[in-house]
């Protein structure tokens, strides 16, 4: 373990530990500090092997755990916001924007796409935690609502996986009215019939709780997720106290009657599938197997 | 009277002209013509004011302890034939969502709305305007009402946001508010909501979705309140000015960026300084939405609205 006391500034995916050990690269579970290499957390669908904590993994990671293959065709890949209020604090919001898609090499805080689904078609939208905290601004919202009407036009149905601090402040209220957009949105997806599944992975907060995320026929997560309307700081604040062990958890959230269940990453494909079996059209692929 | 920071010229014309009017009586000298100027200087001062209102002079005038709230409004606009209803069938009456079927000029309406408190007591009572869940849940109750009897809607926003406690979050504040979204996109009913005064985030937007969205010239609407955005960009409370104004919170900007569909003018001062005034203005304005509203049928209404919202957005392809 000498290499890892050397590397005090972090010891995950740095190039430079990359240089230090030839193995490869090396994650530390962030819960139970066990410490793989992340070939073998890769494997692992990013879950920690010693204590099943579910790191934070973004839609390219999901969409290769979901679709069959991998393989999907992204929706309005090149969708960028136009910062409608040329909004400015102690930076542009135009500058702090064009440095996010420079790190993380995505073009909003949302990826969209359709593919299979054990042999099924599949609509899936999925937030990128970490393109400005997964905030929902007007491209999240128009994203969203895009994927929908994807889905009525082609009677697919749909899954939102959310991952999300809640509104982006530099859109405003544009980030406000995509809570609208995306719920009328939603309405007339319940009302052609269409599954609708949300699963909320960690963090889901804010707006985007009081909207989509909390709107699925079935509403589900990953364990151990923090999920909550106001943050748990602003909570504390309110009460003046601290809060209760586990307080906004999966595990609190189902308790209260907010999910339908907890699933692992690893039977998340086969539980999308199961339910899809139950409320989908039988097609005929299946009945041919069936048979 | 309460005076805000800026109002100082006014209050001191205010207390003059009191002055003045004391001289009088105990003199019996006629400052007639005194009285005159003082009250057109006041009248003309107001006007200029009114004319250089900073977005966050127009947030603390939504915030003015003398504002209307909503059972002000409803009282006025039915001259006292309303039907306050109450309680979520679940769990309580949130006494921060008042509603109830009210009779405006023989007309039924349900009116929805946060609820802030008159005075100290009243405040904590109404929970500063602030709904649980349950609120929201009272309110969905009773647009299911108007539904069912095919009545318009008219929803007051005034609030600083759904309240962020440990027990609002045990039973779902999030989803709550999801659900209004949904199910008032869908209303098969006329709904006018009007913004009153605070419009703070999805605790604002859970009574919100309306064929018509209306703000009073002096409200403010938004995703955070000037002071908690300041806070979290400027990582400091100063920055509220600033904040408030990057924001914008205001009627004029909501309207010019195509987010809300119209404005209300106030007296001048503000709502609270002329009551009857604003109530016959929003009273009128009301009455004539809803005369239009109700002459669409109900599946075009319908999907009016959702186009309107499904419209919002500003983004690059
Ligand atoms: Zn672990």
């Amino acid at each position: 373990m000498g290499w890892f006391k050397r590397n005090k500034e972090g010891i995950t995916t740095s190039t430079k530990d990359k240089k230090e050990t030839p193995e490869g690269l090396w994650h530390k579970c962030p819960k139970c500090k066990v410490i793989v290499s992340v070939e073998d957390h890769e494997k692992n669908l990013w879950v920690c092997g010693n204590c099943e904590h579910h790191d934070r993994i973004n839609a390219k990671e999901y969409f290769s755990i979901l679709f069959d293959d991998g393989k999907f065709t992204e929706l309005n890949p090149k969708m960028t916001s136009g910062d409608p209020l040329k909004f400015e604090d102690t930076k542009k919001y135009t500058e702090r924007y064009a440095a996010t898609v420079k790190r993380t090499g995505l073009n909003e805080a949302l990826t969209s796409g359709y593919g299979k689904i054990n042999d099924r078609d599949i609509v899936i939208a999925c937030m990128n935690f970490n393109f400005i905290g997964g905030s929902m601004g007007s491209v999240v919202g128009e994203k969203i609502a895009r994927a929908i009407d994807h889905c009525i036009k082609y009677d697919k149905p749909f899954l939102m996986i959310s991952k999300s601090g809640g509104a982006r402040m530099m859109e405003a209220a544009f980030s406000l009215m995509q809570m609208a957009k995306t719920s009328a949105k939603l309405a007339l997806l319940g009302k052609k019939g269409l599954p609708y599944i949300s699963m909320l992975t960690d963090p889901t907060t804010g707006g985007v709780t009081a909207s989509f995320a909390m709107l699925g026929d079935i509403n589900i997560a990953e364990p151990g997720a923090l999920i909550g309307f106001a943050g748990p700081r602003v909570v504390k604040e309110t009460i003046g106290k601290d809060l209760p062990e586990g307080f906004q958890t999966s595990e609190f959230v189902l308790e209260h009657g907010f999910l339908d269940f907890i699933v692992k990453r690893k039977n998340l494909k086969d539980k999308i599938s199961q339910f899809l079996d139950m409320t989908m059209p039988v097609t005929e692929t299946k009945t041919a197997v069936a048979k | 009277m309460d005076y805000l920071d800026f109002e100082k010229p006014i209050q001191d014309l205010e207390e003059q002209l009191q002055k003045t009017k004391d001289l009088e009586g105990e003199t019996e000298v006629d400052m007639s013509k005194t009285i005159r100027e003082i009250e057109k200087k006041i009248a003309s001062t107001r006007k200029e004011i009114q004319q250089n209102l900073t977005p966050w002079q127009r947030v603390q005038l939504s915030r003015h302890p003398q504002r209307p709230y909503t059972l002000a409004y409803i009282e006025a606009i039915t001259e006292g034939n309303f039907l306050e209803l109450h309680g979520d069938r679940g769990v309580k009456d949130d006494k921060a969502m008042v509603g109830g079927w009210g009779m405006v000029d023989g007309q039924p309406i349900m009116f929805i709305g946060q609820q802030k408190g008159i005075n100290t007591k009243m405040r904590q009572y109404r929970n500063f305007g602030m709904p649980n869940p349950e609120g929201y849940r009272k309110a969905l109750r009773l647009m299911k009402m108007a539904e069912k009897f095919n009545r318009p809607i008219v929803t007051f926003i005034d609030t600083p946001g759904a309240f962020p406690g440990l027990e609002a979050e045990e039973r779902g504040q999030g989803e709550a508010i999801a659900k209004n979204l949904y199910e008032m996109a869908m209303l098969k009913v006329p709904v006018i909501c009007i913004i009153i005064g605070e419009g703070a985030s999805g605790g604002a937007l859970g009574i919100g979705i309306g064929d018509k969205v209306l703000m009073l010239e002096n409200s403010w609407y938004s995703v955070i309140s000037p002071e908690n955005c300041s806070t979290i960009l400027w990582r400091t409370w100063d920055y509220k000015e600033q904040a408030a104004a990057a924001l914008k919170l205001t009627a004029e900007d909501m309207y010019k960026n195509k987010l809300i569909d119209g404005i209300i003018k106030e007296p001048l001062g503000g709502a609270h300084n002329n009551r009857e005034e604003i109530f016959d203005r929003v009273k009128a304005e009301i009455l004539k939405h809803i005369g239009t509203l109700q002459k669409i049928e109900s599946d075009k209404l319908i999907e009016k609205r959702i186009t309107k919202f499904s419209k919002m957005g500003y983004v690059k392809e």
